[in-house]
């Protein structure tokens, strides 16, 4: 047995060597040595995952990088697994990971986990999902004004409303618009996106907070009404959908950041190479079409600027988990 | 008819055969159910037309249906949680060498399961997504209620023992992230790689991939195979006859149960097929052959589990919501391939919609064909010298336990599963309930919970929804019954010792 | 087979009281107007188990079911060290699997195991163990782009991706 061992392993490293030497007389910048690992803070089949798959798929189809990009879930615990591997990767080229807002969340409600995201390098923000508030087109709720009045006329324990978990966005936002119009509602967390959306359009749930993405298929079929928008500006895609900025209620602004992020401790040359990637993709026609047909905001953002971004995002979450009673 | 011109395009056709083909492998091997493979083969489709590329994962995800059966039977080890009710007598049937009757029963059950639900869908597409939308939390946790009231006599005779197996793998469920609360909850020894909680793959690869395995071969010490195993064309058409006349009742009502399950959102094939295995225990002359090697054991689950595979693309192509965690990326593929589902897809997509449609149906015959002619390589693959195959599954096992979530921690959690369920085994701790309460129960916590708060705990809502409430007195009558069989069972033991003291 | 009974079951009573203890850390009791809290599920269920395992011990000890009434060790020499040795091989086949990766204990597993426990000839033995390897290569990384560990080995397949890829 040793023999063939050896005969193997000797076969091998001689292959090893060769290649490796050919392949090192081209090598200028940094470039991928082995594929990618693409970590995704979310299990599969959520709306994060099937945006890393969508950027895979445009990487793939345009041939971006010299190895390819595999997307890798990680979702437990809201991304809690993600960021400790992630923080465990330090210094390791081949990964890097699709954030959304848990990036935030789960290291402040998991002290435990010894997440600092300064820690990580920043590469690029893709885009900033956005919010909308939603009821079923079958009620006579027009707008926030009817909505305001009928929560108060039904009163908090008969008011639903779905979203994807506490302490996860659509639970942060319920919070903001309870703290602004004065009213109270019964919040009920479901598995996803998806199911909050199935979930008001069979009268499960009185309204929502989903992303229009998630609410797409049942409005073009005229099965959900969007009430207002969380954003500064009007929606694009939406454009007879006021924004709460307009009724009176600036601080009513919320999106969910689409970003890049690598483990700490890489090289310069390597964040550079990803940056390009990312931007390679960003500037795609696949991925504007994207952004417009599902209303999101595309916003590119790179280097320090990011990081900042994120400290002072995470600063703001700090700040809305405590109002929440989530963290003390 | 025109989704058959759809199908039968060559890139199609090709996309489809090569599909079912990686399926049926991807199946077959412990751990790569059709989630992964449907989730790993996703970038291949990046480069045809959205049609060609739901076909192909289409077939993948039908494919590896057939293929969890294989192994299911053969090895004793499900695919995926789906084919844990086939073991119950596949595995029996193959240890009395009737490997064969077993493969061809679950090869032709599936193909009536996945016939009659394109059926049904063909023919009653809209009104049952209306239906799906009418199913809330409430009817779910009552259809969970009724899917573990067919575990009651799955675990023999032990009471004890299979309630504590139930148990036990309802609290396996619940650890990682409590969802409701948004609080991690049960990281033992604040590993994280529990973050993400336990998986049905992980517990089953360990509990049969490894500890049934240890079990086989003590077994089968000294032996060189566990039971002699034949095949022959005649043996087959003596089989197929067999199954018309025995089963064909049984292959129709599994096929409708399990493709109504199938459709309902967040329930999937799994609670499907064990409901049908249930059901047709529950209806037989002699129920006590059943766990012992009867057809109909393989029949039942087969066919509900292809149906309900079908179902569970209904809710994805009508509401944009997953029946299946397959169909979960399946939905992420389409909206690559730039097509929204939701309840216009039909009218504005009919050429795909159809088209998927024609060629499941041309996957299911595809298929059938496939696996009836592999059957002679399963059965030499069977005649193996033990101590060449227990290695090689081992190593199949510390791979394809690796491949779901790329992790070392599920595969150390694979090894203590294994040794503790090969010494539960031995003592006769039943181990279906085990795997089973781990798929089912996230789905029951968490639907109950959500009722819960909405209704502010106010329990009397599981009784006054209709839907709720017929599940309800279905459970309590697959609870009482076996018990009373059970009784039944005893009286006849104690009939039968009396006259000897 | 009568004592590994009663182990058994206290040892699985003591791991209810385990899980109980760790599932009290969220609340366990019925939250007003929520429903069951966080801890409730597992909480109650392990009770449910302690209570469960209590009987078996009880009928252990009462010899109501087979395995109590059942004389004969638990484990013969052989089964034992069949036990013994299949599961230790597999143990160090994981446990190099951090250091040397899979590539190479997985051939060095196939290898013992056919040898120790088989007793097959090294003509049966060698294509297998080498085959094994290459197969699982180009199934799970190249096919189904499954990157298996490979410890200190990994750069030896940078070359292999570049050609690949």
């Amino acid at each position: 047995m040793k023999f063939a061992k050896t005969i193997f392993l000797g076969t091998f490293l001689t292959l090893a060597l060769i290649l490796t030497s050919l392949g090192n007389i081209a090598k200028a910048d940094w470039q991928p040595q082995r594929p990618i690992e693409f970590v995704i803070m979310a299990g599969q089949g959520g709306g994060a995952d099937r945006l890393a798959r969508f950027i895979q798929s445009i990487i793939e189809t345009h041939d971006l990088s010299p190895q390819p990009v595999i997307p890798i879930n990680k979702g437990g615990g809201s991304g809690a697994e993600a960021l400790r591997y992630l923080k465990d990767s330090a210094g390791n080229p081949h990964i890097v990971m699709a954030t959304l807002n848990s990036y935030y969340t789960t290291p402040l409600r998991n002290p435990g986990l010894g997440v600092n995201i300064e820690e990580f390098t920043p590469i690029a923000r893709l885009a900033e999902d956005t919010f909308i508030l939603w009821v079923n087109s079958e009620t006579d709720i027009m707008s926030v004004d009817d909505y305001v009045t009928a929560v108060k006329a039904a009163g908090s324990e008969d008011w639903i409303m779905g979203g994807t978990g506490t302490g996860q966005e659509d639970s942060l936002v319920t919070g903001m618009l309870q703290t602004a119009y004065g009213f109270e509602v019964t919040y009920v967390p479901y598995s996803g996106g998806g199911t909050v959306a199935k979930n008001l359009i069979g009268n499960h749930v009185n309204s929502t907070v989903n992303n229009p993405s998630e609410q797409m298929g049942f409005y073009e079929a005229g099965q959900s009404r969007p009430l207002a928008a969380l954003t500064p500006e009007r929606i694009p895609a939406f454009p007879d959908v006021p924004t709460f900025a307009e009724l009176g209620h600036p601080e009513l602004v919320y999106f969910m950041q689409r970003s890049v992020v690598a483990p700490g401790g890489i090289e310069a040359d390597v964040q550079a190479f990803y940056r390009d990637l990312f931007e390679k993709v960003y500037a795609s026609d696949e991925w504007k079409e994207y952004c417009s047909s599902k209303a999101l905001q595309c916003a590119w953002l790179v280097g320090d600027e990011l990081q900042s971004y994120f400290t002072s995002e995470r600063d703001k979450h700090e700040e809305m988990l405590r109002a929440a009673g989530e963290i003390e | 008819m025109d989704g058959f011109a759809v199908a039968f395009e060559p890139l199609n056709l090709a996309m489809m055969m090569l599909g079912c083909l990686m399926g049926l492998f991807i199946g077959a091997i412990p751990g790569l159910g059709s989630v992964n493979g449907v989730a790993i083969l996703l970038p291949i489709t990046f480069f045809v037309p959205p049609t060609s590329a739901v076909i192909f994962l289409a077939a993948i995800y039908y494919g590896a249906m057939y293929g969890g059966a294989i192994s299911s039977i053969m090895l004793g080890i499900p695919g995926a949680s789906t084919a844990v009710a086939t073991t119950f007598d596949g595995r029996p049937m193959a240890i009395k060498g009737l490997a064969d009757r077993a493969l061809i029963a679950a090869a032709i059950a599936s193909f009536v399961g996945g016939t009659i639900s394109v059926i049904y869908f063909t023919l009653f597409a809209p009104p049952l997504a209306n239906f799906a939308l009418r199913f809330g939390s409430t009817e779910e946790f009552a259809l969970m209620v009724l899917a573990f009231a067919t575990f009651i006599g799955l675990g023999g005779d032990d009471i004890p023992k299979t309630i504590f197996m139930i148990l036990f793998g309802l609290v396996l469920s619940s650890v990682g992230l409590d969802i409701i609360s948004g609080h991690p909850r049960l990281i033992f020894f604040d590993l994280p790689g529990f973050y993400k909680g336990i998986s049905f793959i992980v517990l089953a690869i360990g509990i049969y991939g490894i500890g049934e395995m240890l079990w086989t071969l003590e077994q089968a010490q000294g032996k060189v195979e566990i039971a002699k195993h034949t095949f022959g064309i005649k043996r087959g058409v003596e089989t197929l006859k067999m199954l018309w006349r025995r089963s064909k009742l049984n292959m129709f009502l599994s096929s409708t149960l399990g493709y109504f399950v199938g459709i309902l959102p967040a329930a999937g094939a799994t609670p499907g097929s064990l409901m049908a295995y249930g059901m047709a225990r529950s209806m037989a002359k002699n129920p006590e052959e059943y766990g012992r090697g009867n057809v109909n054991g393989v029949v039942a689950p087969e066919a509900a589990n292809n149906a309900a595979s079908t179902g569970s693309l209904l809710p994805m192509l009508t509401l944009g919501i997953p029946g299946s965690p397959t169909t979960a990326i399946l939905l992420g593929g389409m909206i690559i391939w730039g097509l929204e589902p939701g309840p216009l897809l039909f009218s504005q997509h009919p050429e795909f919609v159809w088209g998927l449609i024609a060629s499941l149906y041309a996957a299911n015959l595809f298929t059938v064909i496939l696996n009836l002619s592999l059957i002679p390589v399963f059965i030499w693959i069977l005649r193996t010298p033990f101590t060449i195959l227990a290695p090689i599954i081992f190593v199949l096992c510390f791979v394809g336990g690796f491949a779901p979530a790329s992790s070392m921690h599920d595969v150390w959690l694979i090894l203590i599963f294994g040794v503790v369920g090969y010494l539960m085994r031995k003592l006769d701790y039943p181990m279906a309930p085990l795997v089973l309460a781990i798929v089912l129960g996230p789905l029951a916590e968490k639907s109950f919970r959500q009722t819960m708060i909405a209704e502010h705990g106010d329990m009397t809502i599981f009784l006054t929804r209709p839907i709720s409430l017929i599940c309800l007195i279905a459970a309590l009558g697959l609870i009482i019954y076996p018990l009373y069989l059970v009784r039944q069972r005893r009286k006849a033991k104690l009939n039968m010792e009396a006259p000897k003291s | 087979m009568r004592h590994a009974e009663q182990i058994m079951a206290l040892a699985l009573v003591a791991f209810s009281l385990f899980l109980m203890w760790k599932s009290s850390e969220l609340p366990i009791g019925w939250v007003s107007g929520k429903g069951p809290g966080g801890g409730a599920f597992p909480f109650w269920l392990s009770l449910g188990m302690l209570v469960a395992s209590g009987v078996i011990f009880w009928r252990a000890r009462r010899r109501v079911t087979p395995q109590s009434r059942d004389e004969n060790s638990f484990m013969g020499y052989s089964t034992f060290r069949l036990f013994v040795v299949s599961a230790g091989a597999i143990f160090v086949m994981f446990l190099g699997t951090h250091f040397v990766g899979a590539y190479v204990m997985i051939p060095l597993f196939l290898a013992f195991y056919m040898r120790f426990l088989g007793g097959h000839s090294w003509v049966v033995i060698a294509p297998i163990a080498l085959l094994a390897p290459i197969v699982t290569f180009f199934f799970f990384e190249i096919g189904m782009k499954v990157f298996l560990p490979k410890g200190v080995t990994e750069p030896l397949f940078y070359p292999l991706y570049s050609m690949f890829f």
